[in-house]
Protein backbone atom coordinates (compact mmCIF):
# COMPACT_ATOMS: atom_id res chain seq x y z
CA UNK A 1 0.00 0.00 0.00
CA UNK A 2 1.89 3.20 -1.03
CA UNK A 3 1.91 5.64 1.70
CA UNK A 4 1.64 8.66 -1.37
CA UNK A 5 -0.57 8.27 -4.56
CA UNK A 6 0.75 10.90 -6.98
CA UNK A 7 -2.14 10.88 -9.52
CA UNK A 8 -2.24 12.71 -12.78
CA UNK A 9 -0.74 15.36 -11.44
CA UNK A 10 0.33 18.62 -13.47
CA UNK A 11 1.75 21.42 -12.58
CA UNK A 12 2.32 25.53 -13.78
CA UNK A 13 4.69 28.09 -12.13
CA UNK A 14 3.01 31.67 -12.26
CA UNK A 15 3.90 33.20 -15.55
CA UNK A 16 4.38 30.50 -17.61
CA UNK A 17 2.30 29.09 -19.80
CA UNK A 18 3.70 25.73 -20.17
CA UNK A 19 3.13 22.83 -17.24
CA UNK A 20 6.99 21.79 -15.43
CA UNK A 21 4.84 18.80 -15.03
CA UNK A 22 2.75 16.77 -17.18
CA UNK A 23 -0.09 14.19 -16.12
CA UNK A 24 3.01 12.55 -13.53
CA UNK A 25 1.03 9.13 -12.13
CA UNK A 26 3.80 7.79 -9.39
CA UNK A 27 3.50 6.03 -5.93
CA UNK A 28 5.57 6.39 -2.97
CA UNK A 29 5.82 3.05 -1.37
CA UNK A 30 6.00 2.49 2.16
CA UNK A 31 8.91 2.00 3.97
CA UNK A 32 10.79 2.14 0.73
CA UNK A 33 13.26 4.52 -0.94
CA UNK A 34 12.11 6.07 -4.02
CA UNK A 35 14.21 8.35 -6.27
CA UNK A 36 13.45 11.02 -8.45
CA UNK A 37 16.28 11.10 -11.09
CA UNK A 38 16.31 13.44 -14.67
CA UNK A 39 18.80 16.41 -16.22
CA UNK A 40 18.04 19.37 -13.90
CA UNK A 41 15.22 21.16 -15.28
CA UNK A 42 13.27 17.56 -15.66
CA UNK A 43 10.51 18.71 -13.06
CA UNK A 44 11.97 16.09 -10.13
CA UNK A 45 12.29 18.82 -7.50
CA UNK A 46 9.28 20.66 -8.42
CA UNK A 47 7.47 17.15 -7.88
CA UNK A 48 9.01 16.89 -4.38
CA UNK A 49 7.93 20.37 -3.58
CA UNK A 50 4.53 19.89 -4.26
CA UNK A 51 4.58 16.83 -1.63
CA UNK A 52 4.51 18.95 1.72
CA UNK A 53 3.71 21.80 -0.44
CA UNK A 54 6.01 23.96 -0.22
CA UNK A 55 5.31 25.59 -3.08
CA UNK A 56 2.35 27.44 -1.32
CA UNK A 57 5.10 29.95 0.06
CA UNK A 58 5.03 31.94 -3.41
CA UNK A 59 1.34 32.17 -4.89
CA UNK A 60 0.25 31.84 -8.28
CA UNK A 61 1.06 28.42 -9.11
CA UNK A 62 -1.55 26.06 -10.48
CA UNK A 63 -1.84 22.06 -10.02
CA UNK A 64 -4.36 19.37 -11.60
CA UNK A 65 -5.01 16.54 -10.62
CA UNK A 66 -4.41 14.36 -7.15
CA UNK A 67 -1.73 14.18 -4.76
CA UNK A 68 -2.99 11.10 -2.08
CA UNK A 69 -1.54 11.03 1.55
CA UNK A 70 -2.25 7.98 3.10
CA UNK A 71 -3.51 8.91 7.14
CA UNK A 72 -1.43 5.54 8.73
CA UNK A 73 -4.22 5.78 11.75
CA UNK A 74 -7.26 5.64 9.61
CA UNK A 75 -5.62 4.27 6.79
CA UNK A 76 -7.63 6.49 4.62
CA UNK A 77 -6.01 8.72 2.02
CA UNK A 78 -6.12 12.56 1.64
CA UNK A 79 -5.87 14.29 -1.66
CA UNK A 80 -3.26 16.87 -0.13
CA UNK A 81 -3.58 19.53 -3.01
CA UNK A 82 -7.06 20.05 -1.50
CA UNK A 83 -5.68 21.55 1.78
CA UNK A 84 -6.21 25.51 2.34
CA UNK A 85 -6.39 25.84 6.20
CA UNK A 86 -3.56 26.43 8.39
CA UNK A 87 -4.05 23.99 10.32
CA UNK A 88 -4.12 21.34 7.96
CA UNK A 89 -0.69 22.47 6.48
CA UNK A 90 0.89 22.25 9.78
CA UNK A 91 -0.68 18.67 10.50
CA UNK A 92 0.19 18.24 6.68
CA UNK A 93 4.26 19.08 7.04
CA UNK A 94 4.67 17.05 10.26
CA UNK A 95 3.46 14.14 8.54
CA UNK A 96 5.85 14.90 5.25
CA UNK A 97 8.95 16.32 6.42
CA UNK A 98 11.56 18.03 3.96
CA UNK A 99 15.39 18.16 4.05
CA UNK A 100 17.25 20.23 1.97
CA UNK A 101 19.82 20.74 -0.60
CA UNK A 102 21.96 22.96 1.41
CA UNK A 103 21.99 22.39 5.47
CA UNK A 104 19.44 24.77 7.31
CA UNK A 105 20.51 24.50 10.75
CA UNK A 106 18.22 27.44 12.72
CA UNK A 107 20.31 29.86 13.85
CA UNK A 108 19.58 28.98 17.64
CA UNK A 109 21.60 25.92 19.85
CA UNK A 110 21.23 22.44 18.71
CA UNK A 111 18.86 21.25 21.12
CA UNK A 112 16.58 24.17 20.48
CA UNK A 113 16.64 23.00 16.75
CA UNK A 114 15.49 19.74 17.06
CA UNK A 115 12.67 20.52 19.13
CA UNK A 116 11.49 23.13 16.84
CA UNK A 117 9.21 20.87 15.53
CA UNK A 118 7.88 19.44 18.80
CA UNK A 119 6.99 22.36 20.49
CA UNK A 120 5.05 23.69 17.42
CA UNK A 121 3.38 20.76 17.53
CA UNK A 122 2.29 21.62 21.01
CA UNK A 123 4.77 19.46 23.18
CA UNK A 124 5.77 20.98 25.87
CA UNK A 125 6.73 18.92 28.58
CA UNK A 126 10.57 19.46 29.47
CA UNK A 127 10.65 15.85 29.51
CA UNK A 128 9.45 14.59 26.71
CA UNK A 129 10.98 17.23 24.93
CA UNK A 130 14.35 16.20 26.45
CA UNK A 131 13.42 12.20 25.63
CA UNK A 132 12.02 13.09 21.30
CA UNK A 133 15.25 15.56 20.92
CA UNK A 134 18.03 12.59 22.02
CA UNK A 135 16.10 9.88 20.58
CA UNK A 136 15.91 11.79 17.27
CA UNK A 137 19.84 12.97 17.53
CA UNK A 138 20.09 8.96 18.39
CA UNK A 139 18.28 7.56 15.32
CA UNK A 140 20.65 10.25 13.24
CA UNK A 141 23.77 8.86 14.22
CA UNK A 142 24.29 12.51 15.88
CA UNK A 143 24.09 11.88 19.48
CA UNK A 144 27.70 10.85 19.94
CA UNK A 145 28.91 14.17 18.67
CA UNK A 146 26.60 16.37 20.40
CA UNK A 147 25.24 15.17 23.67
CA UNK A 148 27.95 17.08 25.31
CA UNK A 149 27.42 20.56 23.85
CA UNK A 150 23.39 20.40 23.27
CA UNK A 151 23.15 24.18 24.43
CA UNK A 152 25.63 25.28 21.96
CA UNK A 153 24.83 26.98 18.92
CA UNK A 154 23.92 24.93 15.86
CA UNK A 155 25.91 27.26 13.31
CA UNK A 156 29.37 25.94 14.92
CA UNK A 157 28.53 21.98 13.36
CA UNK A 158 30.36 21.18 10.48
CA UNK A 159 28.41 20.73 7.05
CA UNK A 160 27.96 17.01 7.18
CA UNK A 161 26.86 17.35 10.94
CA UNK A 162 23.97 20.56 9.98
CA UNK A 163 22.50 18.09 7.42
CA UNK A 164 22.57 15.09 10.05
CA UNK A 165 20.73 17.21 12.72
CA UNK A 166 18.57 19.23 9.60
CA UNK A 167 17.01 15.31 9.82
CA UNK A 168 17.35 14.50 13.38
CA UNK A 169 15.15 17.79 13.30
CA UNK A 170 12.83 16.09 11.20
CA UNK A 171 12.64 12.86 12.19
CA UNK A 172 11.77 14.32 15.73
CA UNK A 173 8.10 15.09 14.71
CA UNK A 174 7.63 11.25 13.55
CA UNK A 175 6.88 11.91 10.16
CA UNK A 176 5.20 9.19 8.08
CA UNK A 177 7.39 10.94 4.90
CA UNK A 178 10.26 12.55 4.47
CA UNK A 179 11.20 14.12 1.58
CA UNK A 180 15.04 14.53 0.56
CA UNK A 181 16.16 17.71 -2.62
CA UNK A 182 19.35 17.02 -3.23
CA UNK A 183 20.88 16.37 0.34
CA UNK A 184 24.07 15.57 -0.28
CA UNK A 185 25.55 17.84 -3.32
CA UNK A 186 26.63 20.49 -0.96
CA UNK A 187 28.97 17.73 1.31
CA UNK A 188 32.18 16.09 1.22
CA UNK A 189 32.52 12.10 0.70
CA UNK A 190 32.82 11.16 4.17
CA UNK A 191 29.74 13.33 4.94
CA UNK A 192 28.16 11.84 2.09
CA UNK A 193 28.22 8.24 2.80
CA UNK A 194 26.97 8.54 6.57
CA UNK A 195 23.94 10.23 5.11
CA UNK A 196 23.31 7.50 2.69
CA UNK A 197 23.65 5.13 5.43
CA UNK A 198 21.00 7.16 7.86
CA UNK A 199 18.40 7.61 4.96
CA UNK A 200 19.00 3.62 4.36
CA UNK A 201 18.61 3.10 7.91
CA UNK A 202 15.32 5.58 8.23
CA UNK A 203 13.07 3.61 5.67
CA UNK A 204 12.34 1.17 8.94
CA UNK A 205 10.31 4.37 10.20
CA UNK A 206 9.64 6.22 7.44
CA UNK A 207 8.63 6.21 3.55
CA UNK A 208 10.93 8.15 1.84
CA UNK A 209 11.55 10.26 -1.52
CA UNK A 210 15.37 11.59 -2.72
CA UNK A 211 15.67 13.71 -5.62
CA UNK A 212 19.36 13.18 -6.68
CA UNK A 213 21.82 14.40 -9.13
CA UNK A 214 23.87 11.36 -8.10
CA UNK A 215 22.95 8.06 -9.84
CA UNK A 216 25.61 5.95 -7.89
CA UNK A 217 23.20 7.50 -4.89
CA UNK A 218 20.52 6.23 -6.46
CA UNK A 219 21.43 3.10 -7.41
CA UNK A 220 23.16 2.52 -3.80
CA UNK A 221 20.54 3.29 -1.55
CA UNK A 222 16.60 3.01 -3.49
CA UNK A 223 14.71 0.80 -3.82
CA UNK A 224 12.40 2.52 -6.32
CA UNK A 225 13.55 4.98 -9.16
CA UNK A 226 11.79 7.31 -11.63
CA UNK A 227 13.45 8.96 -14.45
CA UNK A 228 12.21 12.18 -15.26
CA UNK A 229 12.61 14.00 -18.36
CA UNK A 230 11.02 17.61 -19.61
CA UNK A 231 8.21 17.12 -16.88
CA UNK A 232 7.16 13.52 -18.11
CA UNK A 233 7.83 10.71 -15.80
CA UNK A 234 9.31 8.36 -18.22
CA UNK A 235 9.95 5.33 -16.73
CA UNK A 236 9.30 4.03 -12.92
CA UNK A 237 10.37 0.77 -11.68
CA UNK A 238 12.22 -1.16 -9.26
CA UNK A 239 15.48 0.56 -9.18
CA UNK A 240 17.65 -2.63 -10.58
CA UNK A 241 15.34 -2.78 -13.10
CA UNK A 242 16.10 0.94 -14.15
CA UNK A 243 19.33 0.78 -13.97
CA UNK A 244 20.30 -3.21 -15.63
CA UNK A 245 17.20 -3.40 -17.85
CA UNK A 246 15.77 0.28 -18.39
CA UNK A 247 12.44 -0.46 -20.61
CA UNK A 248 12.75 3.25 -22.19
CA UNK A 249 15.84 4.00 -24.59
CA UNK A 250 15.48 7.72 -22.86
CA UNK A 251 16.01 6.00 -19.62
CA UNK A 252 19.16 4.09 -20.77
CA UNK A 253 20.78 7.13 -22.59
CA UNK A 254 20.82 8.95 -19.35
CA UNK A 255 21.88 6.41 -16.98
CA UNK A 256 24.57 5.40 -19.61
CA UNK A 257 25.79 9.02 -19.37
CA UNK A 258 24.83 9.87 -23.25
CA UNK A 259 22.91 12.83 -22.17
CA UNK A 260 21.87 14.90 -19.24
CA UNK B 1 51.08 53.13 -23.68
CA UNK B 2 48.70 51.05 -21.45
CA UNK B 3 50.64 50.53 -18.63
CA UNK B 4 50.90 54.68 -18.26
CA UNK B 5 47.59 55.17 -18.64
CA UNK B 6 47.52 52.80 -15.62
CA UNK B 7 49.90 54.79 -13.54
CA UNK B 8 48.96 57.97 -14.44
CA UNK B 9 45.15 56.66 -12.99
CA UNK B 10 46.48 54.63 -9.99
CA UNK B 11 48.76 58.37 -8.95
CA UNK B 12 44.97 59.84 -9.34
CA UNK B 13 43.48 57.77 -7.12
CA UNK B 14 45.95 58.15 -4.42
CA UNK B 15 46.34 61.28 -4.68
CA UNK B 16 42.46 62.25 -4.44
CA UNK B 17 42.15 59.73 -1.58
CA UNK B 18 45.17 61.30 0.45
CA UNK B 19 43.35 64.54 -0.23
CA UNK B 20 40.23 63.51 1.62
CA UNK B 21 42.33 62.11 4.19
CA UNK B 22 44.21 64.45 4.91
CA UNK B 23 41.49 67.04 5.32
CA UNK B 24 39.85 64.38 8.09
CA UNK B 25 43.19 63.71 10.03
CA UNK B 26 42.99 67.63 9.94
CA UNK B 27 39.33 68.20 11.37
CA UNK B 28 40.06 65.37 13.92
CA UNK B 29 43.42 66.64 15.31
CA UNK B 30 42.29 70.12 15.30
CA UNK B 31 39.12 68.86 17.05
CA UNK B 32 41.21 66.65 19.45
CA UNK B 33 43.80 69.65 20.36
CA UNK B 34 41.11 72.45 20.87
CA UNK B 35 38.68 70.05 22.31
CA UNK B 36 41.20 68.51 25.10
CA UNK B 37 42.35 71.56 25.99
CA UNK B 38 39.15 73.25 26.89
CA UNK B 39 38.47 69.75 28.51
CA UNK B 40 38.12 69.18 31.73
CA UNK B 41 36.00 66.28 34.00
CA UNK B 42 33.90 68.87 35.77
CA UNK B 43 32.16 69.44 32.58
CA UNK B 44 30.25 66.60 33.38
CA UNK B 45 29.59 67.18 36.81
CA UNK B 46 27.94 71.14 36.12
CA UNK B 47 25.32 72.30 34.17
CA UNK B 48 25.55 74.71 31.03
CA UNK B 49 24.29 77.25 33.57
CA UNK B 50 27.55 76.71 35.38
CA UNK B 51 29.57 76.51 32.84
CA UNK B 52 29.21 72.88 32.33
CA UNK B 53 27.49 70.10 30.13
CA UNK B 54 26.21 67.35 32.07
CA UNK B 55 22.33 68.57 31.41
CA UNK B 56 23.16 68.83 27.65
CA UNK B 57 24.89 65.24 27.49
CA UNK B 58 22.16 63.34 29.32
CA UNK B 59 19.48 65.49 27.25
CA UNK B 60 21.14 64.74 24.04
CA UNK B 61 20.66 60.90 25.07
CA UNK B 62 17.81 61.25 26.35
CA UNK B 63 16.48 62.52 23.15
CA UNK B 64 17.94 60.19 20.75
CA UNK B 65 17.15 57.14 23.03
CA UNK B 66 13.64 58.33 22.97
CA UNK B 67 14.17 58.59 19.16
CA UNK B 68 14.90 55.05 19.20
CA UNK B 69 12.23 53.98 21.34
CA UNK B 70 9.55 55.24 18.44
CA UNK B 71 11.75 54.96 15.22
CA UNK B 72 13.51 51.33 15.51
CA UNK B 73 9.93 49.56 16.61
CA UNK B 74 8.23 51.75 13.36
CA UNK B 75 11.09 50.89 11.04
CA UNK B 76 11.75 47.10 12.01
CA UNK B 77 8.30 46.36 11.63
CA UNK B 78 7.48 48.48 8.54
CA UNK B 79 11.12 46.45 6.81
CA UNK B 80 9.96 43.22 8.00
CA UNK B 81 6.64 43.91 5.74
CA UNK B 82 8.52 44.74 2.73
CA UNK B 83 11.01 42.12 2.92
CA UNK B 84 8.43 39.56 4.30
CA UNK B 85 4.78 40.17 3.45
CA UNK B 86 4.68 43.24 0.75
CA UNK B 87 4.34 42.21 -2.69
CA UNK B 88 4.44 43.90 -6.28
CA UNK B 89 3.84 47.51 -5.66
CA UNK B 90 3.19 48.32 -2.18
CA UNK B 91 6.02 47.08 -0.96
CA UNK B 92 8.15 48.87 -3.61
CA UNK B 93 6.45 52.06 -3.17
CA UNK B 94 7.24 51.92 0.27
CA UNK B 95 10.72 51.35 -0.45
CA UNK B 96 11.01 54.17 -2.57
CA UNK B 97 9.47 56.23 -0.01
CA UNK B 98 11.94 55.28 2.22
CA UNK B 99 14.97 55.93 0.45
CA UNK B 100 13.72 59.27 -0.40
CA UNK B 101 12.99 60.10 3.09
CA UNK B 102 16.50 58.68 3.83
CA UNK B 103 18.04 61.41 1.60
CA UNK B 104 15.78 64.62 2.96
CA UNK B 105 17.66 67.33 4.02
CA UNK B 106 17.54 67.35 8.11
CA UNK B 107 16.65 70.77 8.35
CA UNK B 108 13.52 70.21 6.40
CA UNK B 109 12.62 67.20 8.67
CA UNK B 110 12.91 70.04 11.47
CA UNK B 111 10.77 72.53 9.99
CA UNK B 112 8.25 69.71 9.12
CA UNK B 113 7.89 68.82 12.72
CA UNK B 114 8.01 72.57 13.72
CA UNK B 115 5.10 72.86 11.51
CA UNK B 116 2.83 69.86 13.15
CA UNK B 117 4.27 69.80 16.64
CA UNK B 118 5.94 72.79 17.67
CA UNK B 119 3.65 75.50 16.46
CA UNK B 120 -0.01 73.41 17.37
CA UNK B 121 1.38 72.67 21.11
CA UNK B 122 2.72 76.10 21.18
CA UNK B 123 6.08 75.82 21.96
CA UNK B 124 9.39 73.96 21.54
CA UNK B 125 9.50 70.50 23.69
CA UNK B 126 11.78 67.46 24.25
CA UNK B 127 8.87 65.31 22.39
CA UNK B 128 9.28 67.20 19.13
CA UNK B 129 12.92 66.87 18.62
CA UNK B 130 12.62 63.21 19.92
CA UNK B 131 10.17 62.70 16.67
CA UNK B 132 12.39 64.97 14.53
CA UNK B 133 15.14 62.56 15.28
CA UNK B 134 12.43 59.10 15.18
CA UNK B 135 11.79 60.35 11.59
CA UNK B 136 15.34 60.44 10.57
CA UNK B 137 16.08 56.94 11.64
CA UNK B 138 12.72 55.40 10.88
CA UNK B 139 13.87 54.98 7.04
CA UNK B 140 17.39 53.99 8.06
CA UNK B 141 15.68 51.50 9.78
CA UNK B 142 13.52 50.43 7.43
CA UNK B 143 16.73 49.80 4.92
CA UNK B 144 18.67 48.16 7.23
CA UNK B 145 15.94 45.53 7.95
CA UNK B 146 14.66 45.39 4.67
CA UNK B 147 18.49 44.56 3.62
CA UNK B 148 19.68 42.61 6.02
CA UNK B 149 16.50 40.21 5.70
CA UNK B 150 17.25 39.70 2.17
CA UNK B 151 20.34 38.15 2.65
CA UNK B 152 18.45 35.34 4.76
CA UNK B 153 18.29 32.43 2.91
CA UNK B 154 15.21 31.49 1.20
CA UNK B 155 15.95 27.92 2.49
CA UNK B 156 16.03 28.71 6.28
CA UNK B 157 12.57 30.45 5.60
CA UNK B 158 11.50 26.93 3.90
CA UNK B 159 12.78 24.43 6.23
CA UNK B 160 10.90 25.80 9.20
CA UNK B 161 7.59 26.34 7.26
CA UNK B 162 8.45 22.79 6.45
CA UNK B 163 8.62 21.78 9.68
CA UNK B 164 5.11 23.26 10.43
CA UNK B 165 5.52 26.35 11.44
CA UNK B 166 3.40 29.50 10.25
CA UNK B 167 4.96 32.10 8.01
CA UNK B 168 4.97 34.57 11.59
CA UNK B 169 6.34 31.88 13.61
CA UNK B 170 9.24 31.31 11.39
CA UNK B 171 9.96 35.09 10.89
CA UNK B 172 10.11 35.75 14.35
CA UNK B 173 11.74 32.67 15.53
CA UNK B 174 14.39 32.26 12.33
CA UNK B 175 14.56 35.03 10.34
CA UNK B 176 14.85 37.74 12.75
CA UNK B 177 17.36 35.71 14.49
CA UNK B 178 19.89 34.74 11.86
CA UNK B 179 19.58 38.58 10.55
CA UNK B 180 19.84 40.13 14.34
CA UNK B 181 23.69 40.73 14.05
CA UNK B 182 22.87 42.89 10.94
CA UNK B 183 19.97 44.76 12.42
CA UNK B 184 21.63 45.56 15.59
CA UNK B 185 24.83 46.91 13.65
CA UNK B 186 22.72 48.55 11.32
CA UNK B 187 20.33 50.11 14.42
CA UNK B 188 23.63 51.59 15.76
CA UNK B 189 24.86 53.42 13.19
CA UNK B 190 21.41 54.96 12.65
CA UNK B 191 21.39 55.97 16.47
CA UNK B 192 25.24 57.28 16.36
CA UNK B 193 24.02 59.38 12.98
CA UNK B 194 21.04 60.84 14.84
CA UNK B 195 22.80 61.78 18.09
CA UNK B 196 25.09 63.95 16.36
CA UNK B 197 21.88 65.60 14.18
CA UNK B 198 21.59 69.76 15.22
CA UNK B 199 19.15 70.72 12.26
CA UNK B 200 16.64 68.68 13.32
CA UNK B 201 16.33 69.81 17.09
CA UNK B 202 17.16 73.39 16.19
CA UNK B 203 13.29 74.84 16.02
CA UNK B 204 11.70 71.75 17.72
CA UNK B 205 13.51 70.30 20.93
CA UNK B 206 15.81 73.72 20.99
CA UNK B 207 18.15 73.40 23.91
CA UNK B 208 18.11 74.86 27.42
CA UNK B 209 21.29 75.38 30.08
CA UNK B 210 19.39 74.14 32.81
CA UNK B 211 18.88 70.16 33.91
CA UNK B 212 15.75 68.85 33.24
CA UNK B 213 13.76 65.95 32.59
CA UNK B 214 10.46 67.43 31.47
CA UNK B 215 9.90 66.47 28.04
CA UNK B 216 6.93 69.07 27.42
CA UNK B 217 9.60 71.61 27.54
CA UNK B 218 12.68 72.95 25.84
CA UNK B 219 14.81 70.21 26.55
CA UNK B 220 18.80 70.72 26.91
CA UNK B 221 20.54 69.38 23.64
CA UNK B 222 24.84 69.26 23.17
CA UNK B 223 24.31 69.53 19.58
CA UNK B 224 22.21 72.61 19.55
CA UNK B 225 23.58 74.29 22.27
CA UNK B 226 27.43 73.91 20.69
CA UNK B 227 25.87 75.92 17.48
CA UNK B 228 24.63 78.58 20.27
CA UNK B 229 27.68 78.26 22.04
CA UNK B 230 29.84 78.80 18.80
CA UNK B 231 28.32 82.10 18.04
CA UNK B 232 28.66 83.67 21.40
CA UNK B 233 31.39 86.66 21.01
CA UNK B 234 33.15 85.21 24.51
CA UNK B 235 36.30 82.94 24.45
CA UNK B 236 35.20 80.89 27.02
CA UNK B 237 31.80 79.91 25.32
CA UNK B 238 33.47 79.11 22.00
CA UNK B 239 36.17 76.75 24.50
CA UNK B 240 33.02 75.51 25.93
CA UNK B 241 31.47 74.72 22.26
CA UNK B 242 34.99 72.96 20.76
CA UNK B 243 35.19 70.69 24.83
CA UNK B 244 31.40 69.60 23.78
CA UNK B 245 32.40 68.86 20.23
CA UNK B 246 34.92 66.87 21.49
CA UNK B 247 32.84 64.99 23.47
CA UNK B 248 30.22 64.42 20.79
CA UNK B 249 32.70 62.77 18.58
CA UNK B 250 34.29 60.52 21.41
CA UNK B 251 30.45 59.07 22.04
CA UNK B 252 29.75 58.72 18.08
CA UNK B 253 33.16 57.00 17.71
CA UNK B 254 32.35 54.82 20.28
CA UNK B 255 28.73 53.91 19.31
CA UNK B 256 30.59 53.46 15.21
CA UNK B 257 33.45 51.15 16.62
CA UNK B 258 31.16 48.84 18.30
CA UNK B 259 28.90 48.48 15.63
CA UNK B 260 31.90 47.22 13.80
CA UNK B 261 32.94 45.07 16.57
CA UNK B 262 29.92 43.18 16.28
CA UNK B 263 30.05 42.72 12.78
CA UNK B 264 33.49 41.26 12.75
CA UNK B 265 32.65 39.14 15.73
CA UNK B 266 30.37 37.79 14.01
CA UNK B 267 32.45 36.59 11.26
Amino acid sequence: MPVMNIKKFSFTYPGVDHPSLKSITLPIKKNKITALIGPSGCGKSTLLRSMNRIHDLYPGNKYDGKIELLDLDTGKYQNILEIKKENEFIELRQKVGMIFQKPTPFPMSIFDNVAYGLKIAGIKNKSELKDRVENALKGSALWKEVHDRLDKSAMGLSGGQQQRLCIARAVAVKPEVLLFDEPTSALDPISTGAIEELIVELKKDVSIAIVTHNMQQASRISDYTAFMYLGDLIEYDKTENIFLNPKEKQTEDYITGRFG
Amino acid sequence: MRLLINKIFLGLSILSAGIGLAFLAWILITLFMKGLSSFHFSLFLNDLIEGGLRNLIIGQLILAALASLIGIPLGMTAGIYIQEYGQGKYASLIRDLSDIMMSAPSIVIGAFVYAIIVVPTGGTSGWAGAIALAIMMIPVVINTTDSMLSLVPRELREAGIALGASKYKVIIDIVIKAAKVGIMTGILLAFARIIGETAPLLFTSETSNYFSLNLNESFPSLTVSIYDLANEPEESSRDLAWAASFILTVIVLIINLTGRFITRNKK
